[in-house]
């Protein structure tokens, strides 16, 4: 508001002072007409939101009303689509936390130290040839990393370990790990390269190689956006869907051994809504509490990304 | 010009210095002989080339592509060429500390800060550590000030503080040479004055190199003066005669406020 009326009144020479300006009050509107329009599609975000919520918790009330809060939070079995039915959350959420939690191991790691060359060694020729491909990887559909897993690394993984079962958790976890990784090193790297090079030639003064440089000082400098990085990481790997459906089983498997089938709350969620149960089922409605879930966990996440920005917020000038 | 320094010990000598920055010769046939255990000035007009001649001294051009020496510049006792493109700059590094015009502590914390060299060096032992760290802190007269904090982190000091915590750092490792690039330009006065009294003290311990645009400052803490003017060394001498009897003509008038 402010801003346009600074500009209105710049625009005006100062000769003219006074004399009104017959276009003054359509320009006034047109700011007005912008202003409502980006107002107009910033909400957008915040309703959608808000709708996605609502329909979770308004799908979720009645089918706490068959099933008790403590038994969906404790039962060990998730088998809401069986005649003896149980509707135990544990397990699903057991199998996005062992996918989330190989892919992660994946994709920190790796996506950390590309950055660091990519930020600290590579040559612009380097640069130039690994940001493309690491864009590229980023650009694979979801649903072929999912056969990839299958048909290729389970196989492979199967030479290493010949009990392994076909579908398997670990496959799809490094998989998703390996889908992750773009995010990562692209996040990392510009985390890194907005510290200030009065640090690098602080550390290297001081007679620090690069590798102590890059881990000891830069590291630290760019936590705070590095910690970014791994928040959407994390976000990224607990909503995956396709992998996991693909290659870890749909089976609900309460364990931590990644060498077993399971399923994840997302890969759950895709199979039922695929399926033929009728709305309004407990079957169907059992979908919306378990994208409840899934959605306040990704939020705990966030929340605890946004206390590590602030806590670890170097400013610089 | 190097027989006003015939007496003293030389710490370092350059011998025919000439730098360049891809085609762009930016130090021409430089010779400058540091004494040991003295404040060596450099001074001259803005992009005359006093920064560029400081980081010669720890290979810090190293660091960026397409940047060019010749000739030499002879540490002493060892009697090595810093510059020779056999030398390690790491190595070299280890043996020279540097202080930048802005105070650039890391974003850990204070104590981590001081002991940053050592740890870099492979020194694990902590009382070591913990003796030499507080050794240096004493030694850049901040030891009063953060002995009660030294976990918090360092920019949670006041400017000057940071810069003595930077000179603290570089003392840490003693360093052979310590090299002040405007210590004092991003500072108070009083913090400036704080630093200039540092320096005086330290001279019984370290042989220091400072690039100051105050000339008030040069003369306040060094022995001896270089006037340095379009990459070229004009005038060396003992800062006394540099500021009561310069021998050219253009050093008068640099001193004398008539150009720069
Ligand atoms: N990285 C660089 N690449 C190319 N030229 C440079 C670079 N750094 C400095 N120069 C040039 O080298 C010359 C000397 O610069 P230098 O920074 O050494 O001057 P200075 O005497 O320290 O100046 P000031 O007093 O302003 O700090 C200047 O002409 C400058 O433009
Ligand atoms: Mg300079």
């Amino acid at each position: 508001m402010e801003l346009a009326e600074v500009q209105v009144n710049a625009a005006r020479p100062s000769s003219l002072a006074g004399v009104r300006n017959p276009f003054q009050k359509w320009r006034k509107l047109k700011e007005k007409i912008i202003e409502l329009c980006l107002l107009t599609s910033a909400m957008t975000s915040v309703v959608v939101v808000f709708t996605i919520l609502w329909i979770l918790v308004s799908e979720s009330i009645p089918f706490f009303q068959h099933v008790r809060l403590i038994d969906f939070l404790t039962d060990t079995e998730w088998t809401p689509l069986f005649e003896q039915a149980h509707y135990g959350i544990l397990p699903l959420l057991c199998g996005t936390f062992l996918t989330t939690l190989i892919a992660l191991s994946v994709a920190i790691p790796c996506g950390t130290m590309m950055a660091l060359f990519l930020s600290e060694y590579a040559t612009p020729f380097w640069r130039e040839t690994l940001k493309p491909v690491l864009e590229l990887l980023a650009a694979v559909p979801t649903v072929v990393y999912g056969y990839f897993a299958l048909m290729t690394v389970t196989p492979l993984l199967q030479k290493l370990i010949p009990s392994l079962p076909g579908f398997n958790v670990l496959s799809a976890g490094i998989v998703m790990g390996v889908m992750i990784v773009p995010y990562v090193s692209s996040l990392t790297e510009d985390a890194l390269r907005s510290v200030p090079n009065y640090l690098r030639e602080g550390s290297m003064a001081m007679g620090a190689s690069k590798a102590q440089t890059a881990l000891r000082v830069l590291y630290p400098a760019a936590f705070s956006g590095i910690s970014s990085a791994y928040i959407l990481a994390i976000s990224r790997a607990l909503g995956e869907t396709m992998v996991v459906s693909i290659a870890a089983g749909l089976k609900p498997n309460l364990t931590l051994n990644p060498l077993e089938p399971a399923a994840t709350v997302t890969a759950f969620i895709v199979q039922v809504s695929q399926g033929d149960l009728p709305h309004g089922s407990i079957g169907f409605q059992s979908i919306y509490v378990a994208g409840l879930a899934l959605l306040i966990l990704t939020l705990v996440f966030n929340l605890f990304g946004f206390y590590l920005r602030r806590r670890f917020k170097e400013t610089y000038d | 010009m190097v027989e006003i320094l015939k007496k003293e010990i030389l710490r370092s000598d350059v011998r025919n210095l000439s730098f360049s920055y891809g085609d762009k010769k930016v130090l021409k046939n430089i010779n400058l002989p540091i004494a040991d255990n003295k404040v060596t000035a450099l001074i001259g007009p803005s992009g005359c080339g006093k920064t560029t001649l400081l980081r010669c001294f720890n290979r810090m051009h190293d660091l960026y592509k397409s940047t060019h020496y010749e000739g030499e510049i002879i540490l002493f006792p060892e009697g090595i060429n810093i510059i020779s493109a056999k030398l390690d700059p790491i190595e070299v590094r280890m043996k020279i500390g540097m202080v930048f015009q802005k105070p650039n502590p890391f974003p850990k914390s204070i104590f981590e800060n001081v002991s940053y060299g050592l740890k870099v060096r492979g020194i694990r032992k902590s009382s070591f550590i913990k003796d030499k760290s507080e050794k240096a802190l004493k030694q850049a007269g901040l030891w009063e000030e953060v002995k009660d904090r030294l976990h918090q982190p360092a920019t949670s000091l006041s400017g000057g503080q940071q810069q003595r915590l930077c000179i603290a750092r570089a003392l840490a490792t003693d360093p052979e040479i310590l090299l002040l690039d405007e210590p004092t330009s991003a500072l108070d006065p009083i913090s400036t004055a704080h630093i200039e009294k540092l320096i005086v003290d330290l001279k019984s311990t370290v042989t220091i190199v400072i690039v100051t645009h105050n000339l008030h400052q040069a003369a306040r803490v060094s022995d001896s003066t270089a006037f340095m003017y379009l990459g070229e060394m004009v005038e060396f001498g003992t800062t006394n005669q540099i500021f009561t009897n310069p021998q050219q003509k253009r050093t008068e008038n640099y001193i004398t406020g008539r150009f720069g």
